[in-house]
């Protein structure tokens, strides 16, 4: 892929694969709005200004998987399902059974944030597959700017995986308060792991980094792994004809990191979700 | 890797798609598979039920075709008694019928036998007078004899 363009648009691989990394951010620069042209463009909007190219595909994915839940369960029939059913039912099912095993409270909010969870985050890595050049190139065209940035897999963008574990995070937060109170909530930084008094400072101290470095590892891990995952195929773009059978490989492997990592964010998200609803550990 | 507002975008798009799912998707999909699960319990419990049924009919089966074996045998038996009945009834009217028609045979030979001997006695009274005749060739007196002749013919 790399030799068809890279003769014309790119003088290195490094820029080959830098420019691959890139986002289409919109936002405030130089005092008017616009999109990004380089990433140190990017860079200076700060924090109000938005990766229209991952927010776009993950909104795609989203509204293209519930629309398909949706249809699905508006002609659900308890009798013999048929295929497309069946598929869902095997989803539900899967969700229902990772939530029974690691969910011990009563929430019905859990089970669909689960599937959610699990079936956006996989549809996400899942742009992976996608050979590296074919969505970028597309959006090029359509923007008709050869050198448009345009980033394919929404969880390689650290805003996306983030976005996801700060909504988790909050959800932690907020069920923690309402189940166990305000001071059952400030109990289990205080009086855990040493039920002494006078031994809360060092609790705290203990309990508090932990509690924030779930959001951040969760989001982190997702990120980090597809994140490799977008490199090694970048780098793979750029051999020539000896892709091929590389990427073959590479992409077979991956399709295990996909949905490994789509399951593990939403195993993670119910157990948060069931420490927030333990009032006694 | 720089923060911007993606973050926020996408977590309220999150919590939105995840609001949704629980509101609209997640009903209907598990109230199917609770639906399924009761049919299938159902099932099962019929068709348990069904099996004890078939055991209770079997037995109770059994137990009629013993009664009826019983009934069978019990008719049969009272069939040979009244057949056997029958035979000697039978039997015993034939005797009696055949003792009847020996009896009126008698009487009819008994009969016949007396007609012969009273037929026979006229025609001897008749041979006499012809052998008389003959034998007086002479006229006598037919009317006079006859008187004699007759009365010799009864005494025979």
């Amino acid at each position: 892929m790399a030799e068809a363009n890279g003769d014309v648009l790119y003088a290195s691989g490094t820029e080959y694969v830098s420019h691959h990394l890139g986002f289409l951010t919109y936002g405030k620069v130089d005092g008017h709005w616009g999109f990004a042209h380089t990433p140190e463009e990017a860079a200076q909007m700060g924090f109000w200004a938005i990766n229209v190219d991952t927010m776009l595909i993950s909104m795609i994915l989203g509204v293209l998987f519930m629309a398909f839940y949706y249809l699905v369960s508006r002609k659900v029939t308890s009798g013999v399902p048929g295929g497309v059913q069946n598929f869902v039912e095997m989803i539900v099912e899967f969700v229902i059974e990772s939530v029974d095993g690691a969910f011990h409270a009563k929430n019905k909010f859990v089970a669909p944030l689960a599937l959610t969870t699990f079936s956006w985050i996989f549809l996400m890595n899942a742009m992976d597959l996608v050979p590296v050049d074919w969505i970028p190139l597309f959006a090029q065209t359509v923007a008709g700017d050869s050198h448009l940035y345009f980033k394919a897999v929404p969880t390689t963008d650290i805003n996306i995986t983030l976005g996801f574990a700060t909504a988790v995070f909050i959800m932690v937060i907020y069920y923690s308060l309402k189940v166990k109170g305000p001071l059952g909530f400030a109990n289990d930084f205080l009086m855990h792991p040493f039920p002494k008094w006078y031994l809360a400072p060092l609790n705290l101290l203990l309990e508090l980094p932990g509690f924030f470095a779930k959001p951040v590892s969760l989001a982190l891990r997702l990120y980090g792994n597809m994140f490799a995952g977008e490199v090694i195929f970048l780098v793979i773009a750029l051999l020539g004809w000896y892709q091929l059978p590389l990427h073959f490989a590479w992409a077979v492997f991956h399709i295990l990191v996909i949905t490994l990592q789509a399951y593990l964010f939403m195993m993670l998200t119910i157990v948060y979700l069931n420490q927030a609803h333990q009032v006694d550990h | 890797m720089n923060l911007n507002a993606t973050v926020l975008g996408q977590s309220i798009a999150f919590a939105l798609f995840a609001y949704f799912c629980m509101k609209v998707v997640w009903p209907p999909l598990v109230a199917v598979l609770e639906e399924r699960r009761k049919k299938i319990i159902d099932g099962l419990e019929a068709a348990e039920r069904a099996q004890l049924d078939l055991a209770a009919a079997q037995e109770k089966a059994g137990a009629d075709k013993e009664i009826a074996k019983r009934e069978a045998a019990e008719i049969v038996e009272q069939a040979k008694r009244r057949a056997n009945q029958i035979v000697e009834e039978a039997k015993d009217q034939a005797r009696a019928e055949g003792e009847r028609m020996i009896a009126a045979a008698n009487a009819e030979i008994e009969q016949q036998a007396n007609r012969a001997k009273e037929a026979l006695r006229e025609q001897v009274a008749t041979i006499a007078i012809a052998g008389a005749e003959k034998i007086l060739q002479r006229s006598i007196d037919q009317a006079a004899n006859e008187e004699l002749l007759k009365s010799l013919a009864a005494e025979l």
